[in-house]
């Protein structure tokens, strides 16, 4: 599952009103989702096996979906309807997992850890969940994977723990799963000409109840947005020469108690 | 909201090996004081095995009831066995808030739960509040900490993930007392999941340091930031880094402060070189007090900054570290 979100490094923002430009920046395919892709490219070299890269958004995300096309996808498929729009996080799992049941069995679905723009790390496991399989988030590494299943580790709490999944099931990757490899010119070029399937609500009327779409279907809104900086706490700002500074900033830190002899044993 | 069923608030008490995660105890402390504007009940679920101590822990620090789910099949995290037994709970029990630590183990198991019940999920809130009619109010950054969103769920329970070290714990009291209800166990035999092997996570904890000495681009080689780990070392303090210094590789990962990195609430931070992202003030902003050296005077870490040195930090550091040291040896021969 693939998301295009904008530039985060160039995406303008109005502080003002904490709103962002989106025309101020192109879109580029989510960072973590690349990872993602490469770990069914790396499991199809050794096993064999048909990749899908699916991913919901705007007509203009299909230039993701031809990216993906020529890192090693064989199949791309855009879902795209006003009828989509305005959905938050448990209305977009419903519409990617409405898809995946629509194109029948898999094995394996693996998503990044999380998006630049939404930043949930939701979806992925509110897949699996609608899809009814387990799932493994955080992961940074694949073990081992067979015809039956797939085994990876996860740092998920105080532990690194190495898990074996049957499939299908779910995985979501953090960027230390691998390198992602980049495309070939001759893959770039045969991406162009290849097709992206786009579906709409009616290419799922088959799996899906047409109001758990969009906006009708999510039940979060964002009621005001603002922005973070406003609540700063600028203290007094200092000016001088080396030593000055160095004599001023000792007696804060004796101030404030950080020197090690004055906080008692630290070591 | 008026004329639905549901009420009262319910914490996720998240453990491993029988340890309670401190989040929890900090969504205590809010969910008190939440429940006590609404009137309303805070009870909290705890799921594992050999974990009865840890309820009445729940209990000093704040829930009035816990759900105690006890059984060798939930003794380690297993995001379909905890959910298995989270779902009918909610649905009996109907909490209109449910909360839940934004930690890993969180953000993977809330999804599941949230979808299963078809209802909103907030995710990595930074606050939290209720409005009259007793509708949750969630705040969140979005877009990577550039731009913060105030979010309402109308569905029920509304459920939110809440990051650790944002909120302060509350003081356990002893004498509080409430009641523990143990629920049968649902065991899933087979979730489709194994461990195989598991061991614990070495490395620094940035998120526990009392002073932090962070640098950040204004590092100009490798070879100097033994200038700052110096000045970690003579506070006693933990060294950190913007994450550039991270990206190309001169600094470990876990040291990262910020948005992508940790979030750290020391009681001194020291920026130095760092001009003050929106990413990196959102890793650091809530620290005690926050000194930062920057020769630039404009650079926006100075805008939450209590003691801002505009200065070569190259000098300066130096310097103090060698101030230090002969404060110190001062202090040894009086003693
Ligand atoms: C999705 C996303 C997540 C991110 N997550 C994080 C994160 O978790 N943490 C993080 O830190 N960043 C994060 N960033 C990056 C962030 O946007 C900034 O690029 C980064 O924080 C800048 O680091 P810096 O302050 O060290 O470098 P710069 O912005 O280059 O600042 C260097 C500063 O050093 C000062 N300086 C130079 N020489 C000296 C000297 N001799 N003495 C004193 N001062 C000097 C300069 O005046 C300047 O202010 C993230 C970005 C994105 C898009
Ligand atoms: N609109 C989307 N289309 C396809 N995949 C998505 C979409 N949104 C999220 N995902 C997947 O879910 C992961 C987590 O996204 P998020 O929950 O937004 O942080 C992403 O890395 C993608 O793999």
């Amino acid at each position: 599952m693939v998301k295009q979100v904008p530039d985060i490094e160039r995406v303008r923002f109005d502080l003002e009103t904490g709103r962002l430009d989106r025309s101020s920046a192109e879109g580029v395919t989510n960072p973590f989702d690349l990872n993602a892709l490469e770990v069914g490219v790396q499991i199809k070299e050794r096993l064999g096996g048909r990749i899908t890269a699916i991913s919901m958004g705007p007509p203009k995300a299909e230039s993701t979906l031809r990216d993906c096309l020529a890192r090693g996808a064989d199949r791309a498929i855009l879902l795209t309807d006003r009828r989509f729009a305005g959905a938050d996080t448990l209305a977009t799992s419903y519409t990617l997992a409405c898809a995946i049941r629509e194109l029948g069995r898999f094995d394996l679905i693996v998503c990044g850890e999380k998006t630049l723009d939404g930043d949930t790390a939701q979806v992925g496991p509110e897949v699996a969940e609608l899809l009814g399989v387990p799932h493994v988030s955080y992961v940074e590494e694949v073990v081992a994977f067979t015809h039956e299943g797939i085994t990876v580790k996860s740092d998920i709490g105080r532990f690194h723990y190495i898990y074996e999944l049957r499939y299908p099931c779910l995985i979501t990757v953090t960027k230390n799963v691998n390198i992602p490899r980049l495309p070939t010119l001759r893959d770039k070029i045969l991406a162009r000409k290849a097709r992206v399937e786009v579906w709409d609500a009616e290419r799922l009327s088959r799996v899906a109840e047409p109001d758990r779409f969009g906006l009708k279907g999510s039940p979060t809104t964002v009621v005001k947005v603002f922005s973070p900086l406003s609540s700063g706490r600028r203290g007094v700002i200092l000016e001088g020469d080396a030593e000055e500074l160095a004599d001023r900033l000792l007696n804060v830190l004796r101030e404030v108690g950080a020197l090690k002899m004055e906080r008692g044993n630290v070591d | 909201m008026k004329g639905t069923e549901h009420s009262g608030l319910m914490v996720f008490a998240e453990q491993e090996e029988s340890v309670i995660h401190p989040v929890t105890f900090e969504l205590l402390g809010k969910g008190r004081e939440l429940a006590d504007r609404l009137g309303v009940d805070l009870s909290a679920v705890l799921l594992g095995y050999g974990v009865e101590d840890e309820a009445f822990n729940l209990i000093r620090h704040g829930a009035d009831r816990v759900y105690l789910f006890e059984d060798r099949s939930l003794k380690e995290f297993d995001a379909v066995r905890y959910k298995e037994n989270i779902v009918p709970l909610l649905r009996e029990v109907k909490p209109s808030v449910f909360l839940v630590g934004a930690t890993r183990i969180g953000r993977s198991l809330a999804p599941r739960v949230a979808a299963a019940l078809r209802t909103g999920l907030t995710a990595d809130c930074t606050d939290l509040d209720v409005d009259e009619e007793g509708n949750l109010i969630q705040v969140r950054p979005a877009f990577s900490g550039n731009i913060m969103a105030v979010i309402r769920t109308r569905t029920r329970p509304q459920i939110a993930t809440v990051r650790y070290k944002v909120m302060k714990p509350p003081e356990p009291d002893p004498k509080r007392r409430g009641e523990i209800i143990r629920r049968d166990v649902k065991v899933v035999e087979d979730s489709g999941l194994r461990i195989l092997k598991k061991e614990r996570v070495r490395g620094v904890d940035l998120t526990e340091a009392e002073v932090i000495v962070s640098c950040g681009r204004g590092v100009k080689r490798r070879e100097d930031l033994v200038i700052f780990k110096e000045l970690a070392a003579v506070l006693g303090g933990v060294f950190g880094s913007s994450r550039p210094l991270v990206d190309c590789g001169w600094v470990e990962r876990e040291r990262q402060v910020g948005f992508s990195g940790n979030v750290v609430k020391p009681k001194v931070y020291i920026a130095c070189g760092i001009s003050g992202s929106p990413q990196h003030l959102f890793g650091m902003r809530d620290s005690d007090v926050i000194i930062a050296i920057n020769k630039d005077p404009s650079a926006p870490i100075f805008n939450v900054a209590d003691y801002g040195f505009v200065g070569d930090m190259y000098e300066i550091v130096p310097l103090l570290v060698k101030k230090i040291k002969d404060l110190e040896r001062a202090g040894l021969d009086r003693s």
